[in-house]
């Protein structure tokens, strides 16, 4: 059905695909894994035109096709369920379905005949949604079932699903695989882009394994394990325990009573949560992406405005309702962002005005005539010891931060913030799109500062991470705390099955 | 190539490639473009009054580029510096009139003080509209010209006009508020050429800017929001007070050049006075790169451009002294069309890069060509 | 006051809304599309400009009398289009800023009439009179129709043909609408294209309709105007219509009052005031004060696919 060929593509500096080669047969369920950055999304969007690969070609049923641009895979059958959702948000359901592949003529827009061609595709195949609904007003789930009906309208034969499972919890994802199995009765081509293996056996056909921008193994479902997905992904065994002594827990520094954090579209995305956080302990939150945890780490960092909370945030008994993250930080409570080009690094400045960001205002950083200036030799000394203590590469103070690797930005970030001994450390996502020698190392950082008495609450995607990280763990589903477990006991089902069902 | 040779060779580029553009307009017209050239930019090195006005023309295009340039520095584009410029002229107009009796010693700060202020706070209301109501700084600065140009014609058609005076225009300033002539101090240069201590200011204005922004923790904070608002929230800085002050800033330096205008050349507030000079900002601080010395260079080449389309108009035949502003105009789009120059150049390399590939892998240049 | 509200009245105000319309129709394309357009006023200018040297050459020149006006109307229709084509391409093309090209073009064109009506007609920025009977046609009822036919067509187009729809979902979300399989800088290149003709016909309307030559800055910021009538309007065709109407009322009392009207005190009333008014309604709705005004998602964003 679909075949890429020696597909190769760079941004910048960045080989994303290295000579990739793909074959997917007709009427079977492909899977693409492999870690972020691996480049399986690169390559699935060179196959829907959204890039154009430096070299190699892509042929369709055999034949080599100039893919273009998104258009042109349409019209070849191809259609593509992007992991962070294409769609309008102020049109309508049959508006967003109906884009690009308009029916009526160019004089007159039918949005009735397309609404009902939409209601007999959600019959067929299980999607119900209203087509006249706006599709602000629709929840993730829905959302996606408009995606796909999108695709199904322009009568795709080939379905490439980017991450679809990341915004699903279990139970979804069940009803999810059901309606993929269905598709693939009625003779469709499914292509799943994952890093979760547990999925990739329950679901897929076939598998080819992506690693560093290369393919590095093409296998039958049938025919392997977990272990050995694993493997092939990572380059080497796994290792999945991170050593640490028992927790010396001291007295509580983070409490939170009855929170609530409310998103600037009005809806709850934290739910009246309560938990504490005492010196010396890892407190882990697991879940499914986007069940809360950004906007909690948001609104404990500061970065939520008072208005948008409710509840109460306490830290070392003073309460930090209406204090802002200035203040905070001079509290004590550092934060390592999940996103660190979006929050956490100035890309245009240099390392060293990177490694001031938080500090810049006040000595010794800031000099002379009350602060006001800043002090350059100063600058360069922090800059040069976060460098040298984190291992930052190149280690040149002067380049901007956008000149590095993902790793290195990470370490830099990493490396500022415990450069002010925090007494409270919140951290998300710390390895994203970290390569393995330098995810190791941030592990081993983060016990340390554990094992120094700082408190440290930890939110991560990766289940394996936090739950070998954490002291204690709490789930976290649609807002609400649905449970917390010893980490050292329970079982990843246990943990599962609390991420889907919540209470 | 080191940094500094990459910074000067686009806008050098870009200049070039107007110049071009331009002449071939001028041939269109049915003249010479080097003659129409050598009288643009010749009269520009006469001394003394060649370089006396083309000085003085600069004075009020390093003030508003350094004020666009304070904007762009923290992610705002303020096109408002030509209605700042008028509040802050008027007001020290005003200051001028009203205590006209006071010393030099008092009334010079004071109008000062004036030009500073009313122009700080004519760009603080973008500012704060932006930071409370998040709508967008370029209309409101837009449309905060509109209202700026017609309060201060107002107030001088209705309240301070000379009774009689058939220009608009107010009433003369107090003596104690004049600022010396360069004549003053020069020898051998008149002092009938308006160009005064404001240019001086204006040098000054540019180092002190660079300091602001680049040495003190304030410039980093407002760097740093124009560079990622987000990181900039996330390392406790206050986004809202980083885009009121930068517009406040902003402001103040457009403002200054009311100290040109008013204290140091007419000695009156006169209505329509500015030849876009807040649009010309834009241009000097894009084509000075968004940085001090670059506005410096940019104000110069404009202000001498301005001067010399005087000589165009007088001794060319078909050629006006609008061609400084179709200069002007194409030299910003070739400054914001940056891309356009590496698509050129791109081009090329792409062409090679393929001709490469051709060698190891033939499979691909179908493709590619 | 009482006979403020006269029939002359409401005629100069059709009169004087017309260029606004025109100019802010086409930059409702042009931004529902995500392209901003501050250069309407250039634009305008362009067109003005043109459409009165085309008209004054075909008259005199060519002597097609009547039918000169709407060559020459052609004239800077395509002007419009030939400014929009520049600003297109930099913008969409080279993902130039769009503020800062806007402004670019907005100082060229300042030039360019001056400059060209140096070289053609030995003047500092004016074309030569043209006849009066020579002239786009004044009646107010016939604008009148003819701009409530037009607002009405841009309505549909907008909001019930295919076009309309993918110009709509390119400024909302143009990463959307290119996985659609909709392209996006076309629709951002036929939006800004029209805007051009649209401003390009405004501008022509002011100089060879409400007035008989072209002057030096004759636009004086109403491609500004037009932007804050869309503002104002809320990028939608009927409200911007309105919005249009209710600024050329404005602009039409300040010209009606102008030293006929005298404050109690015996002092003229100034007109200063009224003319702002445009301008403080626009940054008042633009906070939010009134209804708030939320512009297309992707107003002002270049499109870039790979980053």
């Amino acid at each position: 059905m679909l075949e890429l060929r020696q597909i190769t593509k760079r941004f910048g500096d960045v080989l994303a695909n290295d000579q990739v080669d793909i074959v997917v047969k007709p009427g079977t369920i492909h899977a693409i894994v492999g870690e972020n950055g691996a480049g399986k999304s690169t390559a699935m969007r060179i196959a829907y035109g959204f890039y154009t690969a430096d070299s190699g070609e892509i042929l369709v049923d055999g034949q080599v096709r100039d893919i273009r641009s998104p258009h042109d895979a349409i019209a070849l059958g191809i259609g593509m369920v992007h992991q962070h959702f294409m769609l309008v948000e102020t049109m309508t359901v049959a508006e967003n379905i109906v884009l690009g592949a308009e029916p009526g003529s160019t004089l007159a827009l039918d949005l009735k005949s397309a609404a009902s061609q939409i209601r007999q595709l959600s019959e067929e195949f299980k999607l119900a949604v209203n087509p006249n609904e706006p599709v602000e007003h629709l929840s993730v789930g829905q959302q996606q079932r408009v995606e796909l009906l999108k695709a199904l309208y322009r009568h795709a034969r080939l379905l490439i699903l980017d991450e679809p499972t990341a915004v699903l919890t279990p139970l979804e994802v069940e009803e999810f695989f059901a309606i993929l199995r269905r598709m693939r009765e009625q003779g469709k081509t499914v292509i799943i882009i994952t890093h979760k293996l547990s999925e990739v056996l329950a679901i897929s056909d076939e598998v080819t394994v992506m690693r560093d921008g290369k393919v590095v193994g093409r296998v039958q479902t049938k025919e392997t394990n977990a272990a050995e997905l694993a493997r092939l992904m990572v380059g080497r065994e796994v290792l999945l325990r991170v050593e640490k002594p028992d927790a010396e827990v001291g007295r509580p520094e983070l409490e939170v009573r009855n929170l609530s954090v409310t998103d600037i579209f009005g809806t709850k995305r934290v739910n009246d949560v309560s938990f504490e956080v005492r010196s010396g302990e890892i407190v882990g939150i697991a879940g499914v992406e986007g069940n809360g945890q950004t906007e909690l780490i948001e609104a404990l960092a500061g970065l939520v405005e008072p208005a948008r909370i409710t509840g109460e945030i306490n830290f070392e008994g003073k309460n930090l309702n209406a204090l802002g993250a200035r203040v905070r930080r001079e509290l004590g409570i550092a934060h390592i962002p999940e996103d660190r080009h979006r929050r956490g690094l100035l890309l245009d400045f240099s390392l060293a005005e990177n490694a001031i960001l938080g500090v810049h205002y006040r000595p010794p950083i800031a000099a002379m005539a009350g602060s006001i200036f800043l002090d350059d030799n100063a600058v360069q000394r922090r800059a040069s010891e976060i460098i040298q203590r984190f291992d930052v590469r190149p280690p040149n103070a002067a380049l901007p931060a956008r000149a590095l690797s993902g790793g290195n930005q990470q370490k830099l970030i990493i490396g500022r913030e415990y450069h002010v001994d925090p007494k409270l450390l919140l951290v998300s996502q710390p390895t994203r799109g970290v390569d393995i020698g330098a995810i190791e190392f941030i592990h081993r950082q983060l016990v340390s500062l554990r094992d120094n008495g700082c408190a440290i609450l930890l939110v991560s995607a990766e289940l394996e991470e936090v739950t070998s990280l954490s002291d204690r763990l709490l789930i976290i589903h649609n807002g609400l705390i649905a449970g917390e477990v010893d980490p050292k006991v329970a079982t990843l089902e246990e943990i599962g099955l609390l991420m889907t069902r919540g209470h | 190539m080191p940094k500094l040779a990459r910074d000067l060779l686009f806008p050098l580029i870009a200049v070039v490639a107007a110049f071009i553009v331009g002449g071939i307009l001028i041939l269109l017209v049915g003249d010479n473009p080097i003659e129409a050239y050598r009288l643009l930019l010749g009269s520009a090195v006469s001394w003394p009054d060649g370089i006396g006005y083309t000085l003085f023309h600069a004075t009020p295009l390093i003030f508003t580029g350094l004020a666009v340039l304070v904007g762009f520095r923290c992610g705002l584009f303020n096109i408002g510096a030509e209605g700042q410029l008028y509040i802050a002229a008027f007001a020290t107009a005003w200051v001028g009139i009203t205590f006209a009796n006071l010393s030099s010693w008092l009334l010079i700060p004071f109008c000062f003080a004036a030009a500073i202020l009313s122009g700080a706070f004519w760009g603080a209301i973008p500012g704060v509209l932006k930071a409370r109501f998040g709508s967008h700084e370029v209309i409101n600065t837009i449309m905060l010209n509109f209202i700026a140009v017609a309060l201060v014609s107002y107030f001088t058609q209705y309240h301070y006009k000379v009774p009689g005076d058939p220009i608009l225009q107010t009433a003369p300033i107090g003596a104690g508020a004049h600022i010396a002539r360069l004549g003053k101090f020069v020898p051998g240069f008149p002092e009938r050429i308006p160009l005064n201590v404001a240019f001086l200011l204006a040098l000054l204005c540019c180092l002190l800017v660079y300091v602001f922004l680049w040495r003190t923790k304030w410039g980093y904070e407002i760097r740093a929001t124009g560079s990622n608002p987000f990181a900039a929230e996330y390392g406790g800085i206050s986004i809202r007070k980083q885009i009121v002050l930068a517009m406040a800033v902003s402001g103040a330096l457009a403002g200054m050049v009311g100290i040109n205008e008013v204290l140091g050349y007419r000695y009156r507030y006169y209505d329509g006075f500015s030849d876009n000079y807040g649009f010309t900002g834009i241009a000097v601080a894009l084509l000075g790169r968004n940085h001090p010395v670059g506005v410096i260079l940019a104000a110069l080449l404009f202000a001498a451009l301005q001067h010399g389309g005087i000589y165009v108009d007088g001794f060319s035949e078909h050629v006006t002294k609008d061609i400084v502003q179709v200069l002007q105009g194409i030299i910003i789009l070739f400054v914001a069309a940056e891309a356009f120059f590496k698509w050129l150049v791109g081009r090329r390399q792409r062409v090679i890069g393929t001709q490469h590939v051709n060698l190891e892998n033939p499979v691909i240049v179908s493709k590619e060509i | 006051m009482k006979d403020i509200l006269t029939f002359s009245l409401i005629a100069s105000t059709i009169r004087l809304a017309t260029p606004l319309v025109l100019a802010a129709l086409g930059g409702l394309f042009s931004e529902r599309s995500g392209v901003i357009n501050i250069a309407l006023e250039g634009k305008m200018l362009a067109g003005a400009f043109t459409a009165a040297a085309v008209t004054h050459a075909v008259d005199t020149r060519l002597g097609m009398g009547n039918a000169s006006p709407w060559i020459g109307l052609l004239a800077g229709m395509i002007a419009g289009l030939f400014i929009a084509a520049i600003y297109a391409v930099t913008c969409i093309k080279f993902k130039a800023d769009q503020v800062v090209s806007g402004a670019a073009i907005n100082i060229l064109m300042l030039g360019i009439p001056g400059f060209l009506s140096g070289a053609f007609f030995l003047s500092s920025g004016s074309t030569p009179q043209i006849p009066k009977d020579h002239l786009l046609p004044q009646s107010p009822v016939v604008i009148a129709i003819s701009i409530v036919a037009l607002v009405l067509v841009i309505w549909y187009v907008i909001y019930k043909t295919p076009f309309g729809l993918r110009l709509r979902s390119v400024g909302e979300n143009p990463e959307a609408a290119d996985a659609a399989g909709v392209s996006v800088s076309k629709i951002r290149y036929s939006g800004v294209l029209i805007a051009g003709l649209l401003a390009g016909m405004g501008g022509a309307y002011l100089s060879i309709g409400q007035s008989s030559l072209f002057t030096r800055n004759m636009t004086a910021g109403r491609g500004f105007i037009a932007l804050a009538a869309l503002i104002f309007g809320k990028w939608r065709p009927l409200q911007t219509l309105l919005a249009c109407l209710l600024f050329g009322f404005t602009e039409a009392v300040s010209i009606q009052m102008q030293g006929v009207y005298k404050l109690p005190s015996g002092d003229d009333i100034p007109v200063q005031f009224i003319q702002m008014v445009p301008y403080v309604l626009t940054i008042v709705v633009l906070a939010g004060f009134i209804g708030a005004s939320r512009p297309p998602r992707a107003l002002g964003i270049p499109y870039e696919k790979e980053k």
